[in-house]
């Protein structure tokens, strides 16, 4: 390429400011006219956007804007778009026999009520039993996977537990027993305690001292054997555990055990005949019910 | 008698530190006491034994020891920057990278601001501080003001840098993004700062031409902007003086729009306005051709500065911000495009008349990819803040791309090429040890870039994609570790990208060392500078 084929460079063209830093010179090019009107094109956008928003802030609240627009509405809005759509299915599953057999029959209004149900026990149910149902066993949160349970783990005891909660003031019918403080109450002696415990372990298949164990055998047909019934098994009529078992609700060890019987426990769930609609009670007793151990 | 008041104040510094250390209340203060500690005592015997030499006669040329030193530590932090980047890529994608002997020191949570800091704050800080000073002088035509006040900032930022990174470690954070470090290292950092703007504006002050040059402009624009943003940013009160905790005087969401109108200028000032200065000087120098339209850089300068700060409500979109500042925000930052846009165009169009310099000249070739960037990612940052773009875009690694091609793309190739224009330059040699060593660091950042930004657009946009989708009756699809597993391949890719972009790096110390030790000498003395 000749240099006569070469445009004119743009200095020849515009001329410079006449300024030279360190030998830094500068073209007096115009704006470029695309840029300008680019420029001003996002203004008037600029403007026009703040005329129909929530713009300006005043003494009394923002300028609304011509669209009337608000974030908190738009969702609002939203929600009250599938509630509307749901309205259907929220019925159903009012009418719906409690069986999960019936319910699972019907695959939208199952879905509705697992995934509404997993919605409600992250709300409402996860403080205590873990975002994930499995409890905490340290405070006595059972966990809800297993097929271990206290009060009964058909759809239909689910869902009065949850309905009415346990041992709580607020409900009538709130699920209700009391194991005795043997040790507090001077039931039993310090060595009973020692030797019952021990039976507790053989029984449910753990270390244990024979002797003492042996021993303790009378002392649990005498004083547990009520409500946890002759070998131990438990009676959810009462909710009293199965001793069987290496499911346990507070912890199975030589301390845990003596310190259960010796001051006995008395765990607490509230009553959800207030704070939950029917549909939702429903849903969250089914949503648990599906997690593993439904019965 | 100055060396007599430098020895006493090192002394009590020393003796400060020392009691600091030993009341403190945490594990982090403790160690920072201590480095405090023994810098104080190390200056306080170094001045000991000088006292008395005779003192060197005063240079009269330009100041660029301390640049040199800023060439240097920009280099070592980038290394260090993307490395701990890289690090953390891999962490997310393979998850046993997070050692289980390092809990509580080396987990991502601990590194990412690390690495944040590292390469804004130690990375960009030193680039700006040392191309600043080289720039100012130069375009100044006038020795840098205030002596050796320019090494008190050099090393108190590196102090400053030391002192975040090691906090971060040991969990002293104000869990603030950009503003992590604690209330004393911000105190330290503000009176740095303050020295900072002291020496530019002095040099400003004594310079021999009539007019000050646009670089400048954006220079200062930079400290003074920084200042006050963190100052108003790092509010706090203490719990105790002998603690690193500290409790922000702003609450809920007036704190988070504090923070964002600080993070995002942290971007519009830090990143984009200082960088700006380093772009209209070293341009023009390497493409040897003058500034395209001075009307475009006083109209964008302006219109960039005064835009820009109102901003920052855009990160804050469908959150408890009120609607009205978030349209606040969103229209500000769709103004912002062009007047970011001219930057871009006035770097561009320097090259019109020298576009053949990109075929021999890699140095042109990064400045121009950086340029490239800048108007990319500007391009692309207005449109995230659109609100509907932002309601699929918020919270994904799309944001995360986004800053990336800004940050590898533009501020890491601009520094890029600045280095290399300026390590010739500083250690008095003819040329780069080796234009083919800058080709491969060209291509390895350029490729890693691509890698890193495409990945994140990809894996940001089905993330938001999957986050939204709910069924026929409102309930969402996916759980949020659907979308973690799903990314996997991304974040492998990613990784990869932030490999080569380090590996690019080290091609250019191995290049700058190599430079200032073995490449020919320049043959005529260095150019004459002003006399004092």
């Amino acid at each position: 390429m000749s240099t006569s084929d070469k445009k004119p460079l743009p200095e020849d063209v515009v001329g410079t400011t006449g300024h030279s830093w360190d030998g830094i010179e500068e073209l007096n090019n115009p704006l470029p006219r695309w840029w300008l009107w680019s420029f001003y094109a996002c203004i008037a956008f600029a403007l026009i956007y703040v005329v129909l928003y929530p713009a300006v802030p005043l003494k009394s609240g923002a300028t609304p804007g011509l669209l009337g627009h608000s974030t908190r509405a738009e969702v609002a809005r939203e929600i009250e778009r599938f509630h509307e759509a749901n309205a259907d299915l929220v019925a159903r599953l009012i009418e719906a026999d409690l069986d999960p057999e019936v319910i699972r029959a019907d695959p939208d209004l199952y879905n509705y009520a697992v995934q509404g149900g997993a919605a409600v026990f992250r709300t409402w149910c996860a403080q205590c039993h873990g975002s994930g149902a499995a409890g905490v066993q340290a405070a006595g949160y059972p966990s809800l996977l297993d097929d271990d349970w206290l009060w009964g783990g058909a759809l239909e005891d689910i869902y009065t537990t949850v309905t009415h909660g346990i041992r709580n003031e607020d409900d009538p019918d709130a699920r209700w027993s009391q194991m005795p403080a043997f040790g507090v109450d001077e039931l039993l002696t310090q060595e009973e305690i020692g030797q019952v415990v021990h039976y507790v372990r053989k029984i449910s298949g753990q270390e244990h001292d024979a002797a003492l164990a042996s021993d303790g055998e009378e002392v649990f047909l005498y004083n547990c054997a009520s409500c946890h019934m002759d070998d131990g098994t438990g009676d959810r009529y009462q909710g009293a555990p199965n001793l069987t078992d290496a499911i346990w609700l507070y912890g199975g060890s030589v301390e845990t055990l003596t310190e259960t019987v010796f001051y006995s426990r008395f765990g607490v769930m509230p009553s959800h005949q207030e704070r939950l609609s029917e549909a939702d009670r429903r849903a969250v007793a089914t949503y648990v019910h599906q997690l593993g151990g439904g019965e | 008698m100055w060396d007599y008041v430098k020895i006493a104040v090192y002394g009590v510094i020393a003796v400060c530190a020392a009691i600091a250390a030993s009341y403190a209340r945490d594990f982090a203060y403790q160690v920072h006491a201590l480095i405090v500690m023994l810098v104080a005592a190390g200056l306080f015997l170094w001045t000991v034994r000088r006292t008395g030499d005779p003192k060197p006669v005063p240079d009269t040329g330009y100041m660029d020891d301390v640049v040199r030193a800023g060439v240097i530590a920009t280099a070592f932090w980038g290394v260090i920057g993307f490395a701990a980047g890289t690090f953390i890529a891999s962490q997310l994608a393979f998850p046993w990278l997070n050692f289980e002997w390092a809990q509580g020191y080396l987990n991502f949570g601990r590194l990412r601001p690390l690495h944040t800091s590292a390469v804004i704050f130690a990375f960009g800080g030193n680039a700006l501080i040392a191309t600043s000073f080289y720039v100012v002088q130069r375009t100044s035509a006038a020795r840098l003001w205030g002596g050796n006040a320019a090494w008190f900032v050099f090393w108190g930022y590196q102090l400053f840098i030391v002192l975040a990174a090691t906090g971060y470690v040991l969990g002293a954070t104000q869990s603030k993004e950009y503003a992590e470090p604690e209330w004393y290292v911000d105190i330290w950092l503000t009176i740095i700062w303050v020295v900072y703007l002291a020496i530019f504006l002095g040099t400003i002050f004594r310079r021999k031409e009539p007019h000050i040059y646009v670089a400048n402009w954006f220079y200062l624009s930079f400290i003074v902007t920084v200042a006050m943003l963190h100052i108003v940013n790092n509010l706090s009160i203490p719990v105790s003086i002998f603690g690193s905790k500290s409790v922000q005087v702003f609450a809920g969401v007036q704190d988070a729009m504090i923070q964002w109108w600080y993070g995002h200028n942290a971007v519009g000032f830090f990143l984009t306005a200082g960088f700006l200065g380093m772009m209209y000087y070293f341009v023009p120098k390497q493409a040897e051709r003058p500034v395209y339209s001075y009307k475009l850089s006083i109209i964008h300068f302006w219109a960039l500065i005064f835009l820009y700060i109102w901003a920052g409500p855009h990160h804050l979109h469908y959150t408890a911000l009120p609607d009205w500042a978030s349209t606040l925000g969103m229209v500000f930052s769709i103004m912002l495009w062009m007047p970011s846009w001219g930057g871009m165009i006035n770097g561009l169009m320097t090259l019109s008349g020298a576009w053949d310099k990109l075929r021999t000249d890699p140095v042109i070739r990064m400045m121009v990819v950086a340029v490239g960037f800048y108007g990319m990612s500007t391009f692309e940052g207005p449109m995230m803040s659109i609100k509907a773009v932002n309601s699929l875009s918020h919270y994904t690694d799309w944001t995360i791309g986004h800053v990336h091609s800004g940050a590898l793309g533009w501020n890491g190739m601009i520094t890029f090429g600045a280095l290399y224009f300026l390590a010739p330059r500083l250690w008095g040699k003819e040329r780069l040890y080796s234009n083919a060593l800058v080709s491969w660091h060209f291509w390895l950042a350029t490729i890693g870039i691509v890698l890193y930004a495409a990945s994140m657009w990809v894996s940001g946009i089905m993330e938001g994609l999957m986050w939204r989708e709910v069924d026929a009756q409102g309930f969402l699809v996916n759980s949020f570790a659907d979308t973690v597993d799903a990314k996997f391949p991304m974040y492998v890719v990613r990784a990869i990208g932030g490999g080569l972009y380090v590996l690019g790096g080290l091609i250019m110390c191995f290049n700058i060392w190599k430079t200032a030790t073995s490449a020919p000498a320049r043959q005529p003395a260095r150019v004459a500078a002003p006399a004092e």
